[in-house]
């Protein structure tokens, strides 16, 4: 666990020592703003709480968590450094945890710097905060199954647009899968069994399940093995790619 | 225990391409084992395999009693390794990378910033310690990589190319530390220059194609020259037959033009001894009008070419009892 946090705080270091975390915050802020309020209609519904703008946090992880994950393993293959890394006397999995981790945290981060959206509902109307709390648990959730997914797309090449878009695309087929424009793609031939397995993986039904204010444990077990799954997927891919 | 670094059969395979075909060697506490060998022979790849980062398709390599496969972090932490081109996080300053380096190799408190003041005075970074890492020059770049590698006094040092990259003066600086560090240390450097191996090594291999070519001293790889102890006499144009002509009394007589119209007459060894004497007698007795006389060491570029060039493999093969 040392190792993993020592990871941690020197990939966190990174982000701020470049203009990459000033960019992203800012731009997250203003997308996630934007949308709220002029997509959503945030002032016209006339209701004192976040649903609007929750509702949007899929499709912008959907553009912005690969751009940070993309740089995770494909730029530490690039610069060579990942040779340095994996020769000092940390694990593969450590690595990779605290390389995640530092990507999970540093868009906790972005979203804690939301909260001016929580003090307006406050100072409007009176909301129930739980559920902007569980919206909130929940999004960050999401973003941790994004980011785990872009990682492990990050460590199967070297070449950073290639993990921006590959990664961008399994991301759109997890949000996507509960919608009938990919489940009438199944419908059509596989068994039911598999359609509704390939609808529970829906990053859209769990987090909106999430952001009615109600954190279920099957959501939060959801998203977590999810992340458990990519990380362990990612484990191995760093494996197989550095003997290769 | 001697042997530090112990490589048994060692093969590695990428695809249809065979890297490193079957080498074993080791390395004991006190020696410096330059790796020698063209671009592309699979000095980097071993190098890697004994660090921990390639996984051998074949093989063993054993680090300080550890197999590398099967304890690679006890491994890892006797190591100190200096990748090829010596990368480093190029959006941190040396002082944040050194820093990190530091704690992860288990330093804390004082005992950390005594390392990293301690290993930034020894290769001298000093004046760049707060510039970020992607700003600095190649030189500094590399010694900052030599700082990561030296920071934890590893047992055992695998450096990649140490001096590629730096000045003349840098180079004796890093030569110098490798010397310094020797004494209870075991060392491989790989390098394609060769003066490098004369000035640092005490033992050197050639490898080519992966393979293991020649094992031996410096000195071992040279005495297998043809020119090796050669007693070379320089004359002008005007007196070269003359001078041969008196020389031919020792032996067959070689010439070889050299520019600014002067020519190079060797007298070959006797029995791998240079027949100095007999030749400045020679000299001397007769009256010979010589330019220079000097003793041909014989060339590691030559050694190194015919070597890896698989002309006097063979023979360099048969002559080495360990090869």
């Amino acid at each position: 666990m040392r190792n993993v946090a020592i990871i941690t705080k020197r990939e966190l270091r990174g982000y701020f020592a470049t203009p990459l975390a000033l960019v992203f915050i800012v731009i997250f802020l203003a997308l996630t703003s934007a949308f709220a309020f002029y997509v959503g209609g945030f002032f016209q519904r006339g209701q004192a709480n976040l649903s609007v703008f929750f509702a949007f946090h899929p499709w912008l992880y959907l553009l912005l968590i690969p751009a940070i994950a993309m740089r995770l393993w494909a730029e530490e293959r690039k610069t060579g450094t990942i040779e340095l890394l994996m020769t000092l006397p940390v694990s593969t999995a450590e690595a990779v945890g605290g390389k995640f981790l530092a990507a999970w945290l540093f868009t906790g981060v972005a979203l804690a710097f939301t909260f001016p959206m929580w003090i307006t509902v406050n100072v409007l109307g009176e909301p129930d905060n739980g559920v902007i709390l569980a919206s909130y648990v929940g999004s960050f959730l999401m973003a941790g199954a994004f980011m785990a997914i872009g990682s492990c797309i990050s460590a199967l090449t070297k070449n950073q647009v290639i993990a921006f878009i590959v990664g961008a695309t399994v991301c759109f087929l997890f949000t996507m899968s509960g919608l009938d424009l990919v489940l009438d793609f199944f419908r059509a031939w596989a068994p039911d069994v598999l359609v509704e397995t390939i609808a529970s993986m829906s990053f859209l039904t769990h987090f909106q399940s999430v952001t009615k204010g109600v954190i279920d444990l099957r959501d939060v077990v959801f998203f977590v093995s999810l992340m458990a799954f990519w990380l362990f997927a990612n484990v191995i891919v760093v494996e197989i790619k550095k003997t290769s | 225990m001697a042997e530090m670094i112990v490589l048994k059969g060692l093969i590695k395979r990428f695809g249809d391409l065979l890297a490193v075909d079957d080498i074993s060697l080791d390395v004991k506490r006190g020696e410096v084992l330059g790796f020698l060998g063209p671009n592309g022979a699979g000095k980097s790849t071993t190098m890697k395999m004994i660090a921990g980062f390639l996984t051998p398709t074949a093989g063993t390599a054993t680090v300080c009693g550890h197999e590398v496969t099967e304890q690679p972090v006890e491994v890892k932490k006797r190591i100190g390794y200096l990748p090829e081109g010596a990368p480093t996080y190029g959006d941190m300053t040396p002082a944040t990378f050194l820093d990190f380096i530091a704690e992860i190799r288990g330093f804390t408190g004082t005992e950390r910033t005594k390392r990293v003041d301690a290993v930034v005075e020894t290769v001298d970074i000093k004046e760049v310690l707060c510039q970020r890492i992607e700003t600095l020059s190649k030189g500094f770049k590399r010694r900052v990589g030599l700082a990561q590698s030296m920071l934890h006094d590893p047992e055992v040092l695998i450096l990649d190319e140490p001096t590629d990259g730096l000045d003349p003066n840098q180079k004796h600086h890093v030569r110098n530390l490798i010397r310094d560090m020797a004494a209870n240390k075991a060392i491989i450097i790989s390098t394609h220059i060769l003066e490098e191996v004369e000035a640092v090594c005490s033992r050197a291999v050639v490898i080519g194609h992966g393979r293991l070519l020649a094992d031996g001293t410096a000195e071992d790889l040279m005495a297998r020259l043809p020119y090796h102890n050669a007693v070379a006499v320089r004359v002008t144009q005007d007196n070269l037959s003359i001078v041969q002509e008196g020389l031919s009394a020792l032996g067959p007589v070689e010439a070889v033009a050299e520019a600014g119209g002067l020519t190079r007459l060797r007298v070959a060894a006797d029995d791998g001894k240079a027949r100095l004497a007999d030749v400045a007698g020679l000299i001397q007795d007769k009256g010979l009008a010589v330019r220079e006389v000097f003793v041909e060491r014989g060339r590691m570029d030559d050694a190194f070419r015919d070597i890896t060039k698989g002309e006097t493999m063979e023979s360099l093969h048969q002559g080495d009892g360990n090869a």
